[in-house]
């Protein structure tokens, strides 16, 4: 054994001072890119509305995030399968009093045929991001985006766009010939952000008390691991060393967020695995996520921010389960929590019903009682069955008083 | 099962297409980017989830790009590329690499050069393709059928049961569609194809799914000539 006297003192991990500075980043800073690009006539930036906050990402340069005049891009994952995702990010906007737009003129990011499938290049995705980047522009209104493969989409785009002239070239070529501008968006914004900064503004509108849950996180990879830098991190928040994205917001929501040791993993979504070789993205999911989290940490719920990770990671339970796995955690996206902190319907809002893990003893600890809420959507249900109506209205999700709970709720312990 | 490295399953093919194919992905803007060279570090297989569930290797795809190994390139372009899960987990390349976008770059190249490989893992895939290419959302509500997500439990046959009245149970106005994600405008979706179309898109569709094309062809088709355009894919 080497005597301790003889060791090199090294002081450890977390006596350290990381200090992040913009001048000590190792990439370009893609604002002044764009900036001088829009200089030289090669394109429009669209500039982030005010009011917006300003945050740091990893490297301590400063990002905005507009507050409101948004422009929804929606995720064909999130409306298609997980609907009260994207619901609860407009009912959150209408509670907080904030003017955005859902727009129809608007198609996915085709990113499925980009890591899935491989059946388009590089051109046809920078036209499909910039015709949509253009769409919004032309209503003024913000693009924020909600899918973070998108997101992260968008970010690789962008960066090909920056350093490729003759991909610009060809884009603008073809956005002229849609009869579209070619328009960048000063910053690409992932709506997960936007919780982030009004995150204050959720607590301050908190009627249901989230303090006796725990939750894990998984952050999307599309989010942080595609084009790194350009997420959000807080030197409060797992010491700079991670983003800070979802983990702030549940904190600030009064919820224990617990660490487990497989946080980095993906979910196992894969793209073409989830349709094609399914085997492997539930194994991943549960084996690697799902099992872990529940060994380490226990949690009454996971939270994530995306599409993907949302469905394999709450969908691939069910055949776990079956073959007597240790699984069994909800899923929800930071949105669904929020909005739930804020007194939204689980079932009118978040619309928890499309998701398949048992939720209900997670909403039976903060005081719902799920029976009585399941009952009033489906009278709402029956009544666009009867023709009474056809469509449940912003004010029908509103209505019931299990949406409108006492401002100082208390919730049933278990 | 075990990939076979040796080459011999593809050594009937002549070096010089493996070399064109190589050349190819080589030639692709994005690859410089990729690929910086390689430390065989193998922090990249540590990051990567296809690494576990199957024989699959990022490190040994970057190393035999950064080598230029024109016949081990064959065997992965064929046999191991498919298994990525697209996550970029390994991005944490050291050397700042993106195995993960090389692979999005060869997968490409399979698929314009119709490679029998590459059908292959197409296969069954096509209607994903159809559904983002035509409706310009990828993963509508009426996806959600008993028999296609079997291991995900009976909601999907109380979704699929319920799912016009559910989608009216939605809030939000875009949201009441049943085949598409959203409601999507049909200027917005004729600008699509107008995209496909000058991208090259079709003829890669073309390549990898004759089938497919046809079909989307027609649909586009007739779209494209009712709002004005020109529309032969040809
Ligand atoms: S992108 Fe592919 S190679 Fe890279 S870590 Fe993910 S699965 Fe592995
Ligand atoms: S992490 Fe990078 S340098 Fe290390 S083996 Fe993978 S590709 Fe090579």
């Amino acid at each position: 054994m080497i005597p301790r006297e003889g060791l090199v003192s090294v002081s450890k991990a977390k006596d350290r001072q990381f200090v992040r500075s913009p001048e000590q980043a190792p990439t370009e800073d893609i604002h002044d890119i764009i900036l001088q690009l829009e200089k030289e006539g090669e394109w429009e930036v669209q500039r982030v509305p005010e009011p917006y906050v300003e945050v740091e990402t990893k490297y301590g340069r400063k990002k905005k995030i507009p507050l409101q005049r948004t422009w929804h891009h929606k995720s064909c994952g999130q409306c298609g399968h997980i609907p009260g995702y994207s619901t609860s990010i407009f009912w959150m906007n209408r509670k907080l009093g904030f003017d955005y737009l859902d727009p129809t003129d608007q198609t996915s990011c085709t990113a499925w045929n980009y890591y899935a499938s491989a059946t388009s290049n590089a051109a046809a995705q920078a036209a499909v991001a910039m015709r949509n980047f253009a769409a919004a522009a032309e209503t003024t209104y913000y693009p924020i985006i909600h899918c973070g493969t998108s997101f992260g989409h968008y970010k690789e785009t962008r960066h090909q766009l920056i350093h490729s002239p003759e991909l610009r070239r060809q884009v603008r070529g073809i956005l002229a010939r849609l009869g579209k501008k070619f328009v960048i968006p000063e910053e690409i914004v992932h709506y997960s952000e936007w919780v982030h900064v009004v995150r204050d503004k959720i607590a301050d509108h908190q009627v249901r008390n989230l303090s006796m849950i725990r939750a894990t996180v998984h952050p999307a990879c599309h989010y942080h691991k595609l084009i790194t830098e350009d997420a959000i991190y807080d030197p409060e928040i797992y010491g700079g060393q991670r983003s800070a994205i979802i983990t702030a917001t549940l904190k600030a929501l009064g919820i224990e967020v617990a660490d487990y040791s497989t946080w980095f993993d993906c979910c196992g979504f894969g793209f073409r695995h989830i349709l094609v070789s399914r085997d492997f993205s539930r194994s991943f999911a549960t084996m690697r996520k799902i099992e872990v989290m529940k060994q380490e940490a226990n949690p009454d719920v996971t939270v994530t921010h995306d599409t993907g990770c949302v469905t394999t990671l709450d969908h691939s339970q069910f055949a776990a389960r079956a073959h007597g796995r240790n699984v069994g955690i909800p899923v929800m996206s930071d949105s669904q929590i929020a909005a739930l902190a804020m007194g939204a319907h689980p079932y009118k809002v978040l619309q928890l019903h499309w998701h398949s893990t048992d939720n209900k003893p997670f909403l039976e600890k903060i005081g719902i009682d799920t029976e009585k809420a399941w009952r009033e959507f489906e009278t709402a249900v029956e009544a666009l069955k009867q023709g009474d109506k056809q469509y449940l209205t912003w004010e029908d999700a509103d209505a019931e008083s299990v949406a409108a709970p006492s401002a100082h709720p208390e919730p049933a312990l278990h | 099962m075990a990939l076979d490295l040796s080459g011999k399953q593809y050594a009937q093919v002549p070096f010089e297409e493996k070399q064109r194919l190589f050349n190819e992905v080589k030639a692709d803007f994005r690859f410089d980017e990729y690929l910086y060279g390689c430390y065989e570090c193998g922090v990249c297989v540590a990051a990567c989830p296809s690494a576990r569930f199957y024989d699959f290797s990022p490190r040994k795809i970057a190393q035999t790009a950064a080598r230029e190994d024109v016949d081990l390139f064959y065997v992965f372009l064929n046999d191991s590329i498919w298994d990525c899960s697209q996550c970029f987990s390994c991005d944490r390349c050291p050397r700042q690499n993106s195995p993960g976008g090389l692979i999005t770059v060869m997968r490409e190249v399979a698929v314009k050069n119709g490679l029998a490989s590459a059908q292959e893992a197409l296969e069954g895939y096509g209607r994903i393709v159809y559904k983002i290419m035509s409706t310009g959302t990828q993963v509508s509500p009426d996806m959600l059928q008993p028999n296609a997500f079997p291991d995900w439990g009976p909601h999907v046959k109380e979704i699929s049961n319920n799912l016009d009245v559910w989608r009216r149970a939605l809030p939000p106005e875009t949201l009441h569609t049943t085949e598409t994600g959203w409601a999507v405008d049909d200027k917005t979706v004729i600008e699509l194809y107008l995209i496909w179309h000058m991208t090259g898109v079709m003829d890669i569709i073309k390549e990898v799914d004759e089938g497919l094309f046809m079909i989307l062809q027609d649909v586009m088709e007739e779209r494209l000539e009712e709002a004005g355009y020109d529309a032969s894919f040809n």
